[in-house]
């Protein structure tokens, strides 16, 4: 992305890690551009930490190599990749005071003078007045900027930054996340960030890698996750989506559904290679794209969007919004979020309505998935 | 019920009253405390006085002692017994650091490496409390001996030679000599010496170490760095179990040595025992407990103990 000399990409080659008879990791390709920010994103488990883990050099890859620019650092111990991590816990050394942790890395590569760089790198992080106090003394905010900055004192080539804000309440998590893209922002190194949350890895990152089960199920920048999912996994883990299954009656530049009495019509381009005539289709439009009229007014919705009728199950004010569970011949829970300019008084639950919603919106996945993969279940949700 | 109380209102408004804690709830650390403060009171305040006012007592068995406030008694077993005090602070010193260099490494592998062996390895470590201390002690008698294998092959690897020429051994003998008496405390307190270091050790969070090799901290300046700072607590508490009981031990000494490797716990046990001069004894016990007290002090001051989490 830039012409710095000093970096290049990261780049993972088929790479794959597995613990006796467990597979964290399947062989995985990627490449991480220099200075950009890389979100690995997925459940717990699914082998993000892993890869993140064998970058770092503290996981010994099965198989594959890991190059940074032109360089092999597979066989590289961690002390001597030019790669630094930003640890869950922080792992800030409970002995050293902060500038003391922050000039750690400084200090073993035979720094002598770090005191310039090390009040620099306070100054970064806004931790000034805070360089003689001991980790314990500090917030759980304040302990997570000293470990990005004890990170980022070195310069790495990449900075690896393992759910960093995990251990941390939601309001702070936003203003850290503000606080991680001003400062990749600044500094320009390439960030690596692991997380399970959906929203954190599309505020921050460039580009997004969603795992699942040890493989990396789609890889691109935030908007187009979330616009064109290619699996149920991506489409039900990002955001949440209505997702209908149906038949193809016509392919083309249009494609033709039927589903539940109701025929759609969604684009081509947005559908997966396998549709044929005849055969099934699951096909998704997320719940914001879809408006919601009362059954009584159904004749003043606008010609050739979707639509779909249905009965109101459920509706919740959130206060922007209200959110609808509508069900219909098509699908059950269909979601819908409508925004609060004009509501509608009659759309209370147990209303007849209509669903409806450009066909531009619409996409079309393969049937022979879980239709619910990556749904967030109650466990899950943190 | 409403009448009743609003009869009871008029008079002056009460205060709210902050609920105080019962006299009976207040009291009851104190009651937790009472057998631990009443064992110390019998069994360690009351001989430390008694055993203070026999050390100014001057007399005889036959005549019976009394308090004359002599002092001259410290002077004078001081005097007299000053080399076995430099012995004993020398051997206990010694087999403390043969205990941290041996228990080092063994509480390292107990905490860090063993895995699913680590509860047994423990248990082996405290398993020769299942044995008398005497016992133990007097098997190395037979280890020692001139004849055993272990003699025979330091003799052939002309370790003895070395040990001799030092002074540590004489001859081709090991018994009766300083480094039988050394190695029999380092034996007996070795296990004082693991557990506290195992302790901390094993509290030092796996993931200081990932980032002790990711900030380009090789694995030798990561323990130093890293590991053994964090683990101070157990090397002071280690050094201390091991130092104190070992500098006023008597029986490694006694079974393991000989008259010239008498230890300052030897002179105490003879003079209470065989000589029968209690103010003597007791003058070189409380000179024994100043010495190490003072030690003690000075060296927790130096590793700065408060300092570590």
């Amino acid at each position: 992305m830039t012409d710095q000399t000093t970096g290049g990409d990261v780049r993972l080659t088929g790479i794959s890690k597995t613990y006796g008879s467990f597979t964290a990791v399947h062989p995985l390709d990627l490449t991480v551009p220099q200075g950009s920010f890389f979100a690995l994103l997925g459940a717990s488990g699914c082998g993000k930490t892993t890869t993140l883990r064998m970058i770092a050099g503290l996981e010994d890859p099965t198989t594959g190599t890991i190059s940074l620019g032109d360089r092999d650092v597979t066989d590289l111990p961690p002390y001597k990749r030019p790669v630094n991590t930003v640890f869950q816990s922080y792992a800030l050394f409970p002995h050293m005071d902060i500038s003391e942790n922050i000039a750690f890395g400084l200090r073993r590569r035979g720094i002598k003078s770090v005191k310039k760089q090390v009040d620099d790198m306070l100054e970064l992080v806004q931790l000034g007045d805070k360089a003689h106090h001991k980790p314990h003394q500090l917030s759980g905010g304040q302990q997570q900027r000293v470990a990005v900055a004890r990170a980022l004192i070195n310069h790495p080539q990449v900075l690896l930054l393992d759910e960093p804000l995990g251990a941390l309440d939601l309001k702070l998590r936003r203003q850290m996340q503000l606080e991680l893209k001003r400062i990749q922002t600044e500094v320009g190194i390439t960030f690596v960030h692991v997380t399970h949350d959906q929203e954190e890895a599309m505020t921050m990152a460039d580009q997004v890698a969603v795992m699942n089960g040890g493989r990396v199920e789609q890889l691109g920048a935030p908007a187009d996750l979330y616009e064109n999912p290619r699996t149920t996994f991506v489409a039900n883990f990002l955001g949440t989506s209505n997702l209908i299954g149906a038949e193809v009656l016509e392919t083309g530049s249009d494609v033709v559904v039927s589903a539940g009495g109701a025929t759609l019509r969604l684009p081509g381009d947005r559908c997966t290679d396998a549709v044929r005539t005849g055969g099934g289709l699951l096909v998704g439009v997320r719940p914001e794209k879809i408006s919601l009229t009362h059954a009584d007014d159904a004749d003043t919705i606008a010609g050739g969007r979707n639509r779909v009728t249905g009965r109101i199950a459920d509706s919740s004010f959130i206060g922007v919004s209200t959110q609808y569970v509508v069900d219909s011949p098509a699908g059950a829970g269909l979601q819908v979020y409508e925004q609060n300019i004009e509501r509608d008084a009659r759309l209370v639950p147990g209303a007849e309505v209509v669903l409806h919603w450009n066909p531009a919106h619409t996409f079309g996945l393969d049937a022979d998935q879980d239709i619910d993969a990556g749904v967030e279940t109650v466990e899950d949700a943190s | 019920m409403t009448t009743t109380l609003t009869k009871e209102a008029p008079g002056p408004v009460e205060e709210p009253v902050l609920r105080k804690p019962s006299a009976r709830k207040r009291l009851v650390p104190y009651w937790l405390l009472l057998p631990g403060i009443l064992w110390l009171v019998v069994f360690f305040a009351l001989p430390l006085v008694y055993q203070a006012s026999t050390s100014v007592q001057t007399g005889s068995l036959e005549e019976g002692f009394q308090v004359t406030w002599h002092f001259r008694t410290y002077l004078d077993a001081f005097t007299e017994y000053w080399p076995q005090l430099v012995t004993s602070l020398l051997y206990a010193g010694t087999a403390t650091v043969l205990c941290l260099l041996l228990g080092y490494p063994l509480a390292y592998l107990i905490a860090f490496k063993a895995g699913r062996w680590r509860n047994l390895l423990l248990v082996l470590v405290i398993a020769p409390f299942f044995t008398s201390f005497l016992i133990r002690t007097l098997a190395w008698k037979t280890i020692l001996a001139d004849d055993s294998l272990v003699v025979d092959v330091l003799n052939a690897l002309h370790v003895l030679d070395v040990t001799s020429w030092l002074g540590w051994t004489e001859g081709e003998r090991v018994l009766a000599t300083p480094m039988a008496v050394v190695c029999g405390l380092t034996y007996n307190f070795l296990p004082f010496m693991i557990l506290p270091l195992y302790t901390s050790l094993e509290r030092i969070d796996g993931r200081l170490h990932e980032a002790a090799r990711d900030l380009y901290a090789s694995p030798a300046t990561t323990f130093r760095k890293v590991t053994f700072p964090l683990s101070m607590p157990g090397v002071v508490s280690g050094t201390l179990l091991t130092f104190i009981p070992a500098s006023g031990d008597y029986v490694n000494a006694e079974l393991l040595g000989s008259t010239d490797t008498k230890m300052i716990g030897n002179v105490i046990q003879s003079q209470f025992l065989r000589v029968l001069d209690y103010p003597t004894a007791a003058a070189l016990s409380f000179i024994l407990m100043a010495i190490v007290l003072l030690m003690v002090t000075v060296y927790i001051r130096k590793a700065g103990t408060e300092d570590l989490v």
